[in-house]
């Protein structure tokens, strides 16, 4: 399948990665959770290399996420573990600390870099900065509007990646803030706060909005309360020129995520075989909608948001 | 490359010369000059743009070219805040604005963004660039490859340990800047968008409205294989009027303070001699919003801390009137952060914060007359015969006393001092200085 638009889902794991490629994926992100960040599961260097394997079938392609802020002591372990996916053939991976730029420089040049920094990748003059550093893609922050993203892209050196879907993270502590507050009244938690033990938080004056809270080895994740879906105006984007667009798959059953990779799949063909006939068809998402967390909102995210400051 | 290992634990033995760089904020003209004047060999400052504060009285190039004539008397530096994370429209002004900067006698840029970072390298070469804590650079590989793009500065991340920064120091030899006192991100700088999410304002170009200090209630979805939740937690009840979904269990009692991410405050006057130790070159204070009573009160202990250890480490100790002076200016329950261990319950705030400082700003000595003991003063607070003040200046110049008989500039006694920067005049106790100043409790 090669279509000019890459449609990119992280996966939580091996059996994962086959149906979500089945469902219509070119790539996948996956990763170890030392090195990377709020994945929706951790793999192991030969679980990755399966992935790989499972990948090469669908001529799809797998990146790794290592855009982690490393310390000194993940430092050690970079060469290693690079080397070992330079081996197994993993086709890029998600860098935002430099100390990851400078270990796949030495260790496997030959993989392809993606500039993820999260929240702060806003501009093009950066992008482009981190490109003449070796990046060969930057993944945009989710909080950029449709106007900046459009108007971006031309000046771009480096892919553009976009997340269309799912949610995103909007604040990250290397505290462990529940366990905190869970001392502080006195009843220290003995077991572990991870992604699957459902804990939210509601803000005082927002009382129907659900933000997922979750503690893992790199601290504590606070998630937004709605969903991405950009699926109807998913053409201005492809019309803009961006390259690759990301369905995050964390804290959502595999059911949906495979919904989700088909409904988008839907929407790349039909552009990808007449870009100029191409309309948005309100179908394509129902099968999302029927198994959308009544919960949480589908948005457009900051799509359409004016921010000031 | 290989890691340097790290032989020496902390022992508190010295091992450095250097004097570090005692870097304090302004968020204005005359916040400046008490900085300065009380002892720092540094300020940071905002401008009119591209700066995180978009709340402060920002810096005109006028007023910063004023400043920096100040700060020059004192041999002291002037730096500017560039620390946004820019977007496309941004971008096309920087060169301009960089290079106003350098007109105006900037020593030196604290930039998050490469974008600035490029600009500033390219067109104004004059022009120190310091890497921002909003980089978050925790490991010494990172701080490398900012030494070798050229940046002869890199300012840690607040979650950096002692021993890291030891590490850093062992492996790259480059100006290490450390946050050392106020107001803490309880998130990674620069990692957090609650206020994008809650208010539309973008915290990375200076809109952060501090949700992270809001009040928080916890919840726990509990499904049907969940096994954490215990018998006491299935009996809480959720707060009228809210309304939980089925098995959606809240984790606090009615009673219990709500769910905060809000730090407390850093504050290392306690350990002046590990900072200096292990080869942290800047000391910096946080605070561009803060009062002036605020930042003399806190530069003048640190200039205190750093001069008498520099000048006999032997025989150095933490006085008991540094920590009181600290007490009298913080706002918030004190910490040591990151660096001796990750934050626990005990860092955080969940108890209703009290804002109140305990003291304020009343008074500022404008002159001395030694003959009579008399001093003439600013008012910068309402005060009167009776009251209880405190007198301070640079270098730990100190005393009490009671406000006695009040004249104004004509002579004529008052009953108290109400006007706004009105000058009157009073008997003192002890001589005191030009920029000597005047306090009372609340």
């Amino acid at each position: 399948m090669s279509t000019k638009h890459e449609l990119l889902v992280t996966a939580a794991n091996v059996k994962e990665a086959e149906v979500l490629l089945q469902a219509g994926a070119d790539a996948l992100l996956i990763g170890d959770d030392r090195f990377g960040m709020r994945l929706p599961g951790s793999f192991s260097v030969e679980e990755t290399a399966e992935v790989v394997a499972v990948a090469a079938k669908h001529q799809a392609r797998v990146y790794v996420s290592m855009n982690n802020l490393m310390s000194n002591e993940l430092l050690k372990e970079l060469p290693e573990y690079v080397q070992a996916l330079g081996k197994i053939g993993v086709h890029g991976v998600e860098f935002n600390d430099p100390s990851v730029l400078a270990a796949i420089k030495e260790h496997a040049p030959h993989i392809q870099l993606h500039w993820n920094a999260e929240m702060t990748s806003t501009n093009y003059a950066t992008a482009n900065y981190w490109g003449t550093k070796g990046a060969s893609r930057v993944v945009l922050a989710r909080e950029l509007n449709m106007d900046e993203l459009t108007e971006m892209v031309p000046f771009l050196k480096v892919e553009a990646q976009v997340q269309v879907h799912g949610m995103t993270n909007i604040y990250h502590s290397k505290r462990s803030l529940v366990q905190s507050y869970m001392s502080h009244q006195g009843r220290p938690v003995e077991g572990h706060l991870g992604k699957e033990r459902g804990l939210f938080l509601i803000e005082a004056e927002r009382r129907d909005e659900k933000f997922p809270i979750y503690e893992d080895v790199n601290g504590t994740h606070i998630m937004s309360s709605e969903d991405i879906c950009i699926l109807e105006d998913l053409h201005l984007l492809m019309e803009a020129g961006v390259h690759s667009f990301k369905i995050e798959g964390m804290l959502k059953p595999l059911a949906y995520n495979e919904a989700v990779v088909r409904a988008y799949r839907i929407a790349l063909d039909s552009y990808a075989a007449d870009a100029d006939a191409y309309a948005f068809c309100e179908e394509w998402l129902d099968e999302v909608r029927q198994l959308q967390d009544p919960e949480r909102e589908l948005s457009f995210g900051f799509f359409y948001k004016e921010q000031v400051y | 490359m290989e890691t340097v290992a790290v032989q020496r634990k902390f022992s508190g033995k010295r091992n450095r010369l250097d004097k570090p760089e005692l870097l304090a904020p302004a968020g204005n003209l005359e916040k400046l000059k008490f900085a300065i004047h009380y002892g720092a060999d540094a300020v940071y400052i905002g401008g009119q743009a591209y700066g995180l504060r978009s709340n402060a009285d920002n810096f005109s190039f006028e007023e910063m070219r004023e400043g920096v004539e100040f700060a020059k008397k004192y041999g002291a530096k002037v730096f500017v805040a560039t620390n946004i994370y820019a977007h496309n429209e941004d971008i096309e002004g920087i060169q301009a604005y960089l290079q106003n900067l350098y007109d105006a006698g900037i020593a030196a840029i604290i930039v998050a963004d490469p974008a600035i970072i490029e600009v500033a390298q390219r067109a104004v070469p004059g022009l120190e660039v310091h890497l921002s804590t909003q980089q978050s650079t925790l490991n010494w590989q990172a701080v490398k490859f900012w030494k070798d793009e050229g940046l002869p500065r890199v300012v840690l991340g607040r979650e950096t340990s002692f021993e890291e920064i030891e590490e850093i120091k062992a492996n790259v030899d480059i100006e290490i800047e450390a946050f050392i006192h106020g107001a803490m991100c309880s998130s990674y700088s620069g990692r957090c968008v609650l206020s994008n999410h809650f208010t539309d304002r973008d915290s990375n170009r200076g809109g952060c409205c501090q949700s992270c200090r809001w009040k928080y209630d916890l919840f726990e979805d509990a499904r049907e294989d969940t096994v954490w939740v215990s018998e006491e937690e299935m009996q809480m009840q959720a707060p009228a009027p809210f309304k939980l979904g089925e098995n959606q269990l809240p984790l606090f009692q009615e009673q219990d303070n709500s769910f905060s991410m809000g730090s407390k405050d850093l504050c290392m006057i306690g350990h002046i001699p590990e900072l200096i130790d292990v080869g942290v070159d800047s000391f910096k204070i946080e605070g561009r919003m803060k009062s002036i009573h605020y930042v003399a009160t806190v530069v003048n202990v640190y200039r205190q801390a750093i001069d008498s250890y520099m000048a006999d480490p032997e025989n150095y100790v933490l006085k008991p009137e540094w920590v009181e002076e600290m007490n009298k200016a913080a706002n918030r329950p004190l910490n040591t952060g990151f660096f001796y261990d990750t934050p626990d319950h005990e860092d955080h705030i969940y108890e209703p914060e009290e804002k109140a400082v305990p003291f304020d700003f009343a008074g500022l000595v404008m002159d001395y007359d030694a003959a009579t003991g008399m001093a003439t003063i600013q008012q910068r607070n309402h005060f009167k015969p009776g009251q209880e003040i405190e007198f301070f200046g640079p270098g730990g110049h100190f005393f009490k006393q009671v406000v006695g008989e009040l004249q104004d500039e004509e002579g004529n006694v008052i009953d108290a001092a109400r006007h706004p920067l009105q000058r009157v005049k009073m008997k003192v106790d002890q001589p005191v200085s030009y920029f000597d100043m005047m306090r009372k409790k609340k």
